[in-house]
């Protein structure tokens, strides 16, 4: 099990990746932290005729401009993981990331090749939507901004255009008191989603939702927004019953495919288990971060 | 027309110069190039963890890692973990606690283990766990390799011996 051979490129910086990506076309391949590229280029599911290693671009981390989150394309999962400023602002985008593979996986991996790749049982991606982070892109002309949630289409496909690429992920912190999290199951640990749920809340001062974002990976072919059946907790206090009331509204908008790991009606299950569970989680948090 | 390019790097404190094809892992090179047999190849997908090296102190895959990508950072092996030719305590405890059957997950298990607690020094046994869910064993059923990682992290930290290894 080894690639095909291939040319190797090391871009020193984003506007060079993207002119190799210009000059050799569809069957460049860009190199984040490999850890699904190169899986498929070993099973040789992909082969490449130049490879544009991204790994020596300046990565400018996690940081915080007034409301948003700034998070460079390049930061490492366990970057994610082991950031106090996530923690903080947004404890469930490092949960998902601790969720991922293995420990080497997590060292290697980064956010921008995770929403490249756009796998839809993939943590982050679903992790954004719910977050309605937007996508940060750079091509040939020019940034444009996308929001997560139209960012990715199907399976392993998103919106890049050609010879664009990922540069960074923005994921806004709205004011006032929000809770979030993430949950899924896995059949062994580190292996991917059957089903993952990512939950966002947030409360006015009363304690009364006022908006919700959720979002489902596993069950169709991209992470499904679903905040809209879920927003049947917005304008109420978000007593247990109403989070059951939504989750079981939740599950009913999903249609997932059956396969050798689990059935439709599993995953159906499943989705309003964790549905359940992650919205509970995430009041509970925004009702603590109220009380501090 | 593709070249082989010449990568310079340190593998466990040695200096490492050799020229390699693009598409060769860095698994491929230490084992095939460079003699490393002590990095086992598993899986080739980085699930197994039998391929486990230190890149720059970080515990990574060497199959999914290319080998001209290492060029100018360090790389440790199982080898490097033991003063010389003398065991580390970690390994030592491995072989008290009967922790290696076959052999084969055992570097991976050692390195990810003594990373992990390099960074947690106070993880207790759950966190041992997860921080080693990704390191596979067919033979002992991982309840002695937790055994033995556990016991030489509380060793560490208060016991006997505690001082000797940073």
């Amino acid at each position: 099990m080894y690639p095909a051979p291939f040319a190797y490129l090391r871009a020193t910086s984003w506007t060079q990746a993207i002119d190799w990506l210009q000059e050799h076309g569809d069957d460049a391949k860009l190199l984040a932290g490999g850890q699904s590229l190169v899986p498929m280029m070993n099973l040789r599911l992909v082969q490449a005729s130049h490879v544009i290693d991204l790994n020596a671009i300046p990565s400018a981390g996690i940081d915080r401009a007034g409301d948003v989150l700034t998070v460079d394309a390049l930061t490492r999962h366990a970057e994610l993981e082991e950031s106090p400023l996530l923690a903080d602002a947004c404890p469930m985008l490092g949960e998902a990331a601790g969720l991922i593979g293995n420990i080497r996986v997590r060292h290697r991996g980064t956010i921008g090749g995770s929403v490249a790749h756009a796998d839809p049982s993939a943590e982050l991606p679903c992790a954004l939507v719910a977050l309605r982070a937007t996508i940060r892109v750079l091509g040939p002309r020019g940034e444009r901004r996308i929001p997560a949630s139209a960012f990715f289409m199907s399976f392993f496909t998103t919106a890049l255009e050609p010879a664009e690429v990922v540069v960074g992920v923005d994921v806004p912190i709205p004011p006032g008191t929000t809770g979030s999290a993430f949950l899924e199951t896995v059949r062994r640990t580190g292996d991917f989603a059957i089903v993952g749920v990512a939950a966002a809340v947030r409360l006015d001062a009363s304690g009364t939702c006022t908006d919700v974002g959720v979002a489902v990976a596993g069950t169709g072919d991209r992470p499904e927004d679903l905040s809209e059946p879920a927003a049947a907790i917005v304008g109420t206090t978000v007593e247990d019953e109403r989070v059951a009331e939504a989750s079981r509204a939740v599950a009913d908008a999903t249609q997932p495919r059956g396969d050798e790991r689990a059935s439709s009606d599993y995953r159906r299950r499943l989705t309003q288990v964790l549905t359940r569970r992650a919205l509970g989680s995430a009041r509970d948090r925004a009702r603590a971060s109220a009380a501090r | 027309m593709i070249d082989k390019t010449r990568v310079t790097f340190t593998v466990n404190d040695s200096p490492t110069e050799v020229w390699v094809w693009p598409h060769q892992s860095l698994l491929q090179v230490l084992r095939d190039e460079l003699g490393h047999t002590e990095v086992k190849y598993g899986c080739g997908e980085g699930v197994c963890g039998t391929c486990t090296v230190l890149l720059d102190g970080e515990s990574i895959n060497a199959c999914l890692v290319f080998a001209v990508q290492v060029d100018g950072q360090s790389v440790t092996t199982v080898q490097g973990l033991g003063e010389g030719r003398s065991t580390h305590p970690l390994q030592d405890r491995f072989l008290e606690l009967g922790a290696s059957q076959c052999g084969f997950c055992t570097p991976g298990m050692l390195l990810v283990a003594h990373e992990f607690l390099s960074r947690r020094p106070d993880a207790g046994r759950e966190e041992i766990r997860s921080a080693l869910a990704g390191n596979l064993c067919r033979c002992t059923g991982y309840t002695k390799i937790l055994d033995a990682v556990e016991a030489f992290a509380r060793e560490r930290e208060t016991g006997p011996g505690g001082e000797r290894e940073a």
